[in-house]
């Protein structure tokens, strides 16, 4: 029987689980640690205890949110070149313009504006300015600056600038990387922009990051190709996420939401997975996450992503409970120290998961620690504690009918058993790891870019999608399970025919022969 | 001077109101007009470096006022690319009074809908001029001839047109606003669709009696009562009903949205399954740049030139057509259009008709 492992870095903890088939063989929780991969190694050595266990192991999904923390904490960013082929139009707002100021401090660095990039027909705004972009290289190379990121204007529909832009810089500054937008982005400079130097920021964090997750495997006798999951729910080899962190920006929540999905059986469904710091509510709509509207902030950051939308309640197992008011619940928590501070846990901080052990919803630690608690105190606390995380689902919830509520996370015991609008809470066996659940169930995906012409926008569509398929197909999604997770098209102004850009992309279960196959690959 | 009621006083617009025009502008742009986002940014940058704008009431002008009237031509997406550029906006102004050979004492909004609500300010700003609070359509449209410049017989001419790489033209005659319409948005396309424009020159007199009077202030207003809605975690599309006396229409998800670009205009049909109460029904939308006609489970529900206006559920932003998308949760309403869009002129040039469709326009707001 092949077995899987599904892991989750998040900002306290790292959960593991190691999967064979539908069933959860073993499963570990470890704190996350400074340098990643030695948590990463302890979970992974947890769960792989002989040689043979490693040989059954055919892929390792990870999913982290070590890429997005480190945005939101400026922290590990590296300072980056802005390169915007534009000029003369989107002269008057640099790139940046729209950044939060304590992150410019940490990323921003050279700014060039090139004239060049395409109009909306395809045509040259001004003719390329090769000779700026070479000089901008050398500036690049002369500064010590490792990383730029490179946006033109109309590049989603013609990318030749940036191209040749990523072409010159390679020759003058190999060492430098490059990202470019059209990779990444959608129409909208800005926007694209902002997630192209984010990216170009978080390049070197990625390299070491995924470099220590590859090193942990290795050290822990897999042999098993490693995987990296994004922000829809899909997974990419690791090798390809390295260039591409900003999507796995939301990688967690994503997890979490399917993880719940998997351990419920329940494919539409609120959810509410309660950690040490934070409850995270989200949607399941067939199976996947209920993404958010349009414009999402990253770290302050203006994006178009296409993210999970979760509204976010400080409420978890670390939240500590003022010991004189039991209403007085909160935000701080005290986190990943909860197994030191917590009174169950020997220490001197009154937390959520204290009212819960001596309310006798959980058993952890000592409950005779918490046995001065007066019963009035832990009713009013516990009180408090459920009408923060009544209020936070009722203003996720967006249908007049009751739905289910899936709770998961260390702290889903915090999760009352009546919540107005909610028809029944859905508790699951595993519910600390449903994050790595998540992971482990991973997508495989198939995408299309693809500009037609001559043809009706149902038949495009059509085209666009069985193409897609074929190539998920190929990826080795199993075929009954493929499903459309994105699709956008776009009429392209001028250019003759009626021409439509179709984005599609299609994902689907990875099979388990085509795991086995990746592992002997 | 006419008779009417008194001016407001003038008064400087403050750094905290910026956000509340562009807010506001881009729900009176009933899905066109361009996302005033980046044209914020510009101006946020503007005041950043001391420029501060009067808003002046057309009311209190002398009748022999020279206002500019400016406004950016672009096809929806691209503006989105090549982002506005007020120093050629101040551009086309200069070009106008180099030709008329007469300055100008305010300046004033083509359009108050979209980004094109933040143009004049652009402008403005770099002209050290006053803005004036009127506009030629109280909402966004797609064409030149639908403007209250055209409902009231004011000539169209001259317009001056600039692009960014220092082309410029001046169109000097055109027998009607269909012929100016259909002169500068050609130009505009060889510009690449997107071109900054100085529109006639106009007169006091003609800012206080052909123009939608004091829609910068509805715009403040719309956009302050989002941000207080917001404040208070209320719900903010009510927020802008209430404010606006409108009406909701449907509440639903995007299901499809399917658009078609021609030389000037998106065009386009959006379809939006209900949830909550309008569960089970679903609502139909046609756009030309602009909503402009609406259908509840195949009756017409809504045409122009009442404003339909599609925003997000939850953070009530407004959904420009060109950038709404499958999967989101809206909320269609609609908000009354000024008088004189709705008088019989007024209906020739800004109706169902003028849009192609063989229907008579029934206000939801009629009894």
């Amino acid at each position: 029987m092949t077995q899987r492992i599904g892991i989750d870095v998040g900002g306290t903890n790292t959960d593991a689980v190691l999967i064979a088939g539908n069933d959860i063989v073993a499963r570990i929780k470890t704190p996350t640690t400074r340098d990643i991969t030695s948590g990463v190694l302890a979970a992974m050595n947890a769960l792989v205890q002989n040689r043979t266990t490693a040989q059954n192991i055919s892929a390792v999904m990870i999913g982290t949110t070590h890429f997005v923390n480190a945005v939101v904490q400026r922290d590990g960013l590296s300072p980056v070149a802005a390169m915007r082929i534009a000029l003369p139009a989107a002269a008057q707002v640099r790139p940046f313009a729209d950044w939060p100021e304590d992150l410019r401090r940490h990323v921003e660095g050279p700014v060039f504006q090139i004239r060049g990039g395409h109009e909306v027909d395809g045509s040259p705004i001004v003719p390329l300015d090769h000779e700026a972009i070479a000089q901008a290289a050398r500036a690049i190379r002369a500064s010590g600056i490792s990383a730029v990121g490179v946006t033109a204007a109309f590049s989603p529909l013609t990318a030749a600038a940036e191209i040749e832009a990523e072409r010159i810089i390679r020759d003058i500054a190999p060492e430098v990387l490059v990202t470019c937008s059209h990779r990444l982005g959608r129409i909208g400079l800005l926007a694209r922009e902002n997630v192209t130097l984010l990216n170009a920021s978080l390049q070197d964090l990625a390299r070491r990051t995924i470099e220590g997750f590859q090193q942990a495997r290795l050290a822990s006798g897999i042999a098993a190709p490693l995987f990296i999951t994004q922000n829809d729910g899909t997974m990419v080899r690791a090798e390809h996420a390295t260039a591409y962190p900003v999507l796995c920006f939301g990688s967690g929540p994503t997890n979490s939401l399917r993880g719940a999905a998997f351990l419920s059986g329940l494919k539409d469904a609120m959810v509410n997975d309660v950690g040490g710091t934070t409850s995270d509510i989200g949607t399941l709509a067939s199976g996947f996450p209920r993404e958010a509207n349009n414009v999402v902030y990253v770290g302050g950051v203006r994006t178009l992503f296409r993210m999970p939308d979760t509204f976010s309640v400080g409420l978890g197992g670390g939240t500590i409970v003022d010991q004189a008011n039991p209403r007085n619940i909160g935000p701080k928590s005290v986190g990943f120290r909860l197994a030191s501070e917590a009174l169950v846990f020997g220490g001197n901080t009154l937390t959520c998961s204290d009212i819960a052990v001596a309310a006798g919803l959980t058993d952890m630690g000592d409950p005779s620690r918490v046995s001065h608690l007066s019963a009035q105190f832990v009713k009013d606390a516990l009180h408090r504690i459920h009408e923060i995380g009544i209020d936070a689902v009722n203003h996720m919830k967006t249908s007049f009918e009751d739905v289910p509520l899936i709770a998961v996370g260390g702290a889903a015991f915090l999760v009352p058993d009546e919540i107005p609008g909610i028809s029944n809470v859905v508790r699951v066996a595993e519910p600390g790891v449903a994050n790595a659940v998540g992971a482990a169930m991973a997508q495989v995906s198939g995408e299309i870019d693809h500009i037609f012409q001559d043809v009706s926008r149902d038949d495009a569509l059509a085209t666009a999608r069985s193409l897609a398929d074929a190539k998920a197909r190929e990826a080795g999604a199993e075929p009954d399970s493929i499903e459309v997770i994105e699709l956008e098209d776009l009429p392209i102004a001028y250019m003759r025919g009626n021409a439509l850009r179709v984005r599609i992309r299609v994902a689907g279960r990875m099979a388990q022969e085509n795991l086995m196959q990746g592992a002997i690959e | 001077m006419m008779n009417g009621p008194p001016p407001n006083a003038d008064r400087w617009m403050l750094v905290e109101e910026l956000e509340h025009l562009a807010t506001g502008a881009w729900i009176l742009g009933t899905g066109g007009g361009g996302d005033p986002y980046h044209a914020l940014l510009e101006l946020k940058e503007l005041y950043r470096l001391g420029h501060r704008i009067r808003i002046v009431d057309p009311l209190g002008l002398p009748d022999d006022a020279l206002i500019a009237c400016v406004g950016q031509m672009n096809a929806p997406l691209v503006v989105q690319e090549r982002l506005n550029d007020g120093v050629i906006m101040a551009e086309t102004v200069r070009m106008m009074e180099r030709y008329i050979g007469q300055s100008f004492d305010g300046i004033m909004l083509w359009e108050i809908g979209g980004a094109n609500c933040l143009q004049p300010f652009l402008a403005a700003a770099h002209l050290n001029l006053p803005v004036v609070d009127c506009d030629a359509m109280g909402r966004a449209f797609p064409q030149a001839d639908m403007t209250t410049f055209a409902i009231c017989g004011l000539k169209p001419h001259p317009w001056t047109m600039a692009d960014i790489r220092g082309n410029s033209i001046i169109f000097t005659e055109a027998v009607d606003w269909a012929w100016m319409e259909r002169m500068t948005r050609r130009a505009c396309a060889v510009f690449g669709s997107s071109a900054a424009t100085c529109k006639a020159p106009r007169s006091g007199h003609e800012a206080k009696t052909a123009t939608v009077l004091h829609t910068v202030t509805k715009a403040l207003s719309l956009g302050a009562a989002v941000q207080e809605a917001r404040d208070r975690h209320d719900d903010v599309v009510k927020a802008v009903i209430d404010r606006e006396g409108g009406l909701l229409l449907f509440k639903g998800k995007v299901a499809d949205v399917e658009r078609r670009a021609t030389e000037a205009h998106l065009r386009g049909h959006l379809i939006i399954e209900g949830l909550d109460r309008f569960s089970g029904s679903r609502f139909e939308l046609d756009f030309q740049n602009e909503f402009s006609v609406g259908w509840l489970d195949g009756e017409l529900s809504v045409t122009v030139p009442d404003l339909i206006c599609v925003l997000d559920t939850l953070s009530g932003e407004a959904l420009g057509t060109e950038t709404i998308r499958f999967g989101q949760r809206v909320s269609v309403i609609v908000l009354p259009a000024p008088a004189i869009l709705l008088s019989e002129a007024g209906l020739r040039h800004v109706g169902p008709r003028a849009f192609g469709y063989d229907l008579d326009f029934k206000s939801v707001f009629a009894a």
